[in-house]
């Protein structure tokens, strides 16, 4: 090697040392980062991808320590450095980008400071130089009118403006390093497309090298040129990225392309393929490979005997992997096992009907404040939820998706219009005031595995009193019925003795299904139930909805921001802009063109776990509108790359209805949407 | 209906009894913190001299002996000297300790029932009922409490049950405050519009779905209570209004005997430090506990 390379990672041994032990979260970890290069750094939770960028930072904390190998930064070892050269460093040669772009900023301080700050800190030169150096970074990060930003202060923009920010100010001081821990997971869809656009751009122009963290594929698949896949705190594959995308040699990596639900599967072409088994803990390593009690690829004794060297493969020595098999697995296809879902033919029978709802709330100002404003989070909503299928409710943050769901729960009543649970009236009656075959009838899994389970009470206590409450199942029959119940989520039956501190994220949201099918619901209403699950945790877990809702018939209606698990899973879409639903109907039919624009924006901004995947983007402009703000038109309009005139903005577009049941709200006719189309969303 | 009842009594029993247990492993935790430990052994020292008081003096509280009177300072006869009256400070020390280590208690522990609900109704329900707890405890929060005590005192008596009576009432507006806000933050949980899912009652959530998990800022509040009740009680005792003569009481020593500082300054100092080893002993347990708390 004649240049140097930027960053390496020699045999790096990090640990944490915690109450319970030594926690050794990187056993030692080998890579190396060119100048320009972007490696992609993926992972679920707990691999040790963050760690690895902290000790690029040297920020450990505490607890943390490198006990062994070196990490290389221009040649110099890191640990060797004093605080006075890090801090040099810091900033100016490595700058990073984290995830929540509000705690990286200063709320005290407008963000045209900030970004001065780093030149006159680094770099001696004077105000106007440094406010030159500033204006020219927010132009160069797509911001609106530089001038006017400079003066802002960060809770005056937007998630996405803030991310672009933070961005700004990692890239003036020119670094030739660039870590992004997962700088996209907090931002929708639109605005994440958007973001990494910019990071695509700003690359080829800055000549930065980025090690970008992440644990989606699809991301790391946009941006980057080689990746490393991790798992266990072990790079167990790293390649350039088209390679190791098209033909991944370890079972690892395999695992998780098999569980990824993408635009292209749905639920009756193919079942995903959860990993099975959970990783290992770091305070106590196995003597092979990590990954060997999860693979269907091992051996006994060749992959558990002895360590496992990372290898570059004969016929792509760029490429390596860590797994004996490497160079014998046949080559990778996904696995496509017959799914069993039921088929849409059939009588349609409607279960939830849900009828020109409102649900305004007033946002108060404190007891002086006067009236406050209305806040229109479900505005004339009109929908049907099919008996024993799956109706998907889509949108971006803030579109009212979860409030439509705190609706039909009796969490929160209607301002107007209602909702019908087998054809009775149920919208404005709180669920407290519900009759209690309502209460059973439906029943609702939330978002939040942390927040879902009660920390004090065992998984027991927690299934048990909902089936004391709903169906009055005390004393021995409800310890067998928490068994069974317990087992229908396939968890074992001890685990009601547990705390949800005792259980996985997955295992906890197991639980909450269980515990809403203790009344026999009809009807499980369930809001983004695996938006905070690793994918191979989400995958188990929309199997088991799907055989749920197989073998007892039961409707589900599923709220959440990921068009590749809608797609995979729903049998009925309706998709949400700011309150309304803007396009509805079969699976199939909202996901092939005719498009409303909203979806076609949407559908081009996912990213593809495929870095071939080269459909256009579509790019939208600006944030939605307020909630508060009373709209007369389109509530698209102000955004749509479409739009056709002021009637857009004047008079409300007409439902369009099809043949199939699938409904367009826009103003430009179905057959015009349909050739105006440009995305290419991959048909199944 | 009846059988609803014990249901219901049971449910909300097991979760106290889970609350306990849990808690029992964390005590364990405590010999993790140095101060939290420190804390600790103030406490138990003073409770072990309040209960085995007989055993451990030699003279009743009471007794004078004036013999010593001549030299009252520490001697062999008596280790910590006598007071201004003959007598034995160690002794007095020792029942006084039975006082506070009652009446203290006691005392929050009724303004910690009396904060728990105030703090959960008002958190929980909002609206009206919150504005009206909140503006109540804000006034008694404002009031010159030291007023308030005299003016109760003086009315109805100075007995150990007015006391803990308006120490309790007094009191009980801090641990509702950090209760509601608590509950606030708590009642938003998932797990709670889950429990309101399956028809639970405002008050089983109250008591089993939230209070428990607001168990941690309760537990190190009661510990700050503790101490500035004791020295709340020891005030009472120095203004004449606490618990009546002649049986001792840290407070009462302090105010009979702080004239003759300057001659014998050994009888008010030494009953001064007992009160602040108390007090710092409850401060720097709940130190403890707050430290330990935030590192799970």
């Amino acid at each position: 090697m004649t240049d140097q390379a930027l960053l390496q990672f020699q045999d790096t041994r990090i640990s944490y040392f915690i109450r319970a032990g030594e926690a050794n979260v990187i056993p030692g970890l080998n890579f190396t980062l060119g100048h320009n290069e972007a490696l992609g750094l993926v992972g679920e939770s707990g691999c040790g991808k963050s760690t690895v960028a902290l000790a690029i930072m040297s920020y450990l904390g505490r607890a943390g320590r490198v006990t062994g190998g070196r990490i290389l930064f221009e040649g110099r070892d890191l640990a060797a450095m004093s605080e006075d050269e890090l801090r040099r460093i810091r900033g100016k040669r490595i700058a990073m980008v984290y995830q929540d772009p509000m705690s990286s900023l200063n709320p005290v301080m407008t963000v045209g400071r900030q970004l001065m700050e780093v030149p006159l800190l680094h770099d001696a030169i004077g105000e106007d130089e440094a406010r030159r150096r500033a204006l020219h970074m927010l132009d160069e990060v797509k911001l609106p009118d530089p001038d006017a930003m400079m003066e802002r202060y960060p809770h005056q923009l937007s998630g996405g403006q803030q991310q672009r920010i933070v961005i700004a100010m990692a890239l003036i001081a020119g670094p030739a390093l660039l870590v992004m821990d997962e700088p996209t997971t907090g931002l929708d869809v639109t605005v994440e497309a958007a973001v990494l656009d910019l990071v695509r751009e700003l690359r080829q122009r800055h000549r930065s090298a980025i090690l970008f963290i992440s644990h989606n594929l699809g991301t790391v698949a946009h941006v980057c040129d080689r990746i490393g896949v991790m798992y266990g705190g072990e790079l167990v594959e790293q390649g350039p990225i088209r390679q190791v995308f098209a033909d991944p040699r370890h079972p690892y990596t395999r695992g998780l392309l098999d569980c990824l639900p993408t635009l292209g599967r749905d639920k009756r072409s193919s079942r995903l393929t959860p990993i099975p088994g959970q990783v290992g803990s770091p305070l106590s390593r196995p003597v092979g490979c990590g990954f060997a009690n999860r693979c269907a690829h091992a051996e006994s004794p060749r992959c558990t005997a002895q360590a496992i060297p990372s290898v570059a493969l004969k016929a792509a020595p760029e490429h390596r992997a860590m797994c004996v098999r490497a160079e014998e697995l046949p080559p990778f296809r996904r696995t496509v096992t017959a799914a069993d879902a039921p088929t849409l033919e059939g009588k349609i029978e409607s279960a939830v009907g849900v009828d020109r709802l409102k649900m305004f709330y007033r946002r108060s100002h404190g007891i002086f404040g006067g009236a406050g404003d209305v806040v229109r989070a479900v505005n004339d909503v009109e929908l049907v939820a099919a008996k024993g299928r799956t109706l998907a409710i889509v949108g971006e943050s803030g579109c009212g998706k979860s409030s439509l769901a705190k609706v039909l729960a009796g969490l929160e009543t209607a301002t107007d219009g209602d909702v019908t649970l087998g054809g009775r009236s149920v919208g404005h009656t709180a669920i407290e005031n519900r009759p209690a075959d309502l209460k059973r009838k439906l029943q609702m899994v939330f978002q939040n595995p942390d927040s879902t389970l009660n920390p004090s009470h065992t998984v027991g206590y927690a299934i048990g009193r909902a089936l004391a409450r709903l169906k009055g199942v005390t004393g021995t029959a409800a310890r067998q019925q928490v068994e069974r119940l317990l087992e229908i989520v396939k968890l074992p039956a001890a685990f009601a003795n547990h705390h949800p501190h005792q259980l996985s994220g997955g295992q906890k949201q197991r639980v909450a299904i269980a515990r809403a099918l203790a009344g026999d619901a009809d009807v499980i209403v369930a809001d983004e139930p695996v938006s905070a699950l690793d994918v191979s945790v989400q995958a188990s877990i929309i199997n088991l909805l799907n055989e749920l809702q197989t073998e007892r018939g039961a409707t589900l209606i599923f709220i959440s921001h990921d068009l590749a698990v809608v797609r995979y899973l729903a049998d009925q879409v309706a998709v949400m802009y700011l309150g309304r639903i803007v396009e509805a109907g079969p699976v199939d039919a909202v996901f092939r063109p005719p498009f409303h624009p909203y979806t076609e924006a949407l559908l081009s901004a996912v990213p593809q776990p495929d870095p071939d995947a080269s459909h256009a983007r579509i790019v939208l402009e600006g944030s939605p509108p307020a909630p508060t703000e009373e709209i007369v038109g389109c509530p698209f309009a102000s955004r749509c790359p479409r739009k056709v005139g002021p009637i857009c903005d004047a008079s409300p577009p007409p439902e369009q209805m099809q043949a199939s049941g699938h409904r367009i709200a826009c103003h430009i006719p179905v057959a015009d949407l349909a050739r105006l189309n440009a995305v290419g969303v991959p048909a199944v | 209906m009846a059988l609803q009842q014990t249901i219901e009594t049971a449910a909300i029993g097991s979760a106290f009894a889970a609350f306990f247990a849990r808690w029992g492993r964390r005590i364990g935790l405590l010999r993790e913190s140095p101060t939290a430990m420190a804390g600790v052994g103030i406490i138990v020292f003073w409770c072990l001299v309040a209960l085995f008081a007989p055993l451990i003096t030699i003279y009743p509280p009471n007794a004078n002996d004036f013999a010593a009177l001549a030299d009252p300072t520490p001697s062999a006869a008596h280790i910590l000297g006598t007071d201004h009256l003959g007598r034995d400070i160690w002794s007095r020390l020792a029942y006084g300790a039975r006082t506070v280590l009652t009446v203290a208690p006691i005392a929050v522990a009724g303004a910690v029932a009396g904060g728990i609900l105030l703090g959960l109704a008002a958190g929980f329900y909002r609206g009206w009922i919150d504005i009206l707890i909140t503006r109540m405890c804000d006034i008694v929060l404002s009031f010159p409490v030291i007023i308030l005590y005299m003016i109760v005192l003086a009315t109805f008596g100075s007995s150990a049950i007015n006391i803990i009576m308006v120490v309790t009432a007094v009191k009980a507006p801090y641990i509702a405050r950090i209760v509601r806000g608590s509950c606030l933050e708590l009642r938003e949980r998932e797990y709670v519009a889950a429990a309101r899912m399956r028809g639970e009652n405002g008050f089983f959530i109250m008591l089993a779905e939230i209070l428990p998990n607001a168990r941690g800022p309760i537990i190190v509040e009661t510990c700050l209570r503790l101490g500035y009740t004791i020295i709340t009680i020891g005030v009472l005792g120095f203004l004449g209004i606490g618990l009546p003569p002649p049986d001792p009481d840290w407070g009462g020593m302090v105010k009979d005997t702080y004239g003759m500082m300057s001659v014998w300054p050994h009888m008010s100092l030494i009953s001064c430090a007992a009160i602040s080893s108390l007090v710092v002993g409850f401060n720097i347990l709940a130190v403890g506990l707050r430290e330990i708390g935030l590192r799970d």
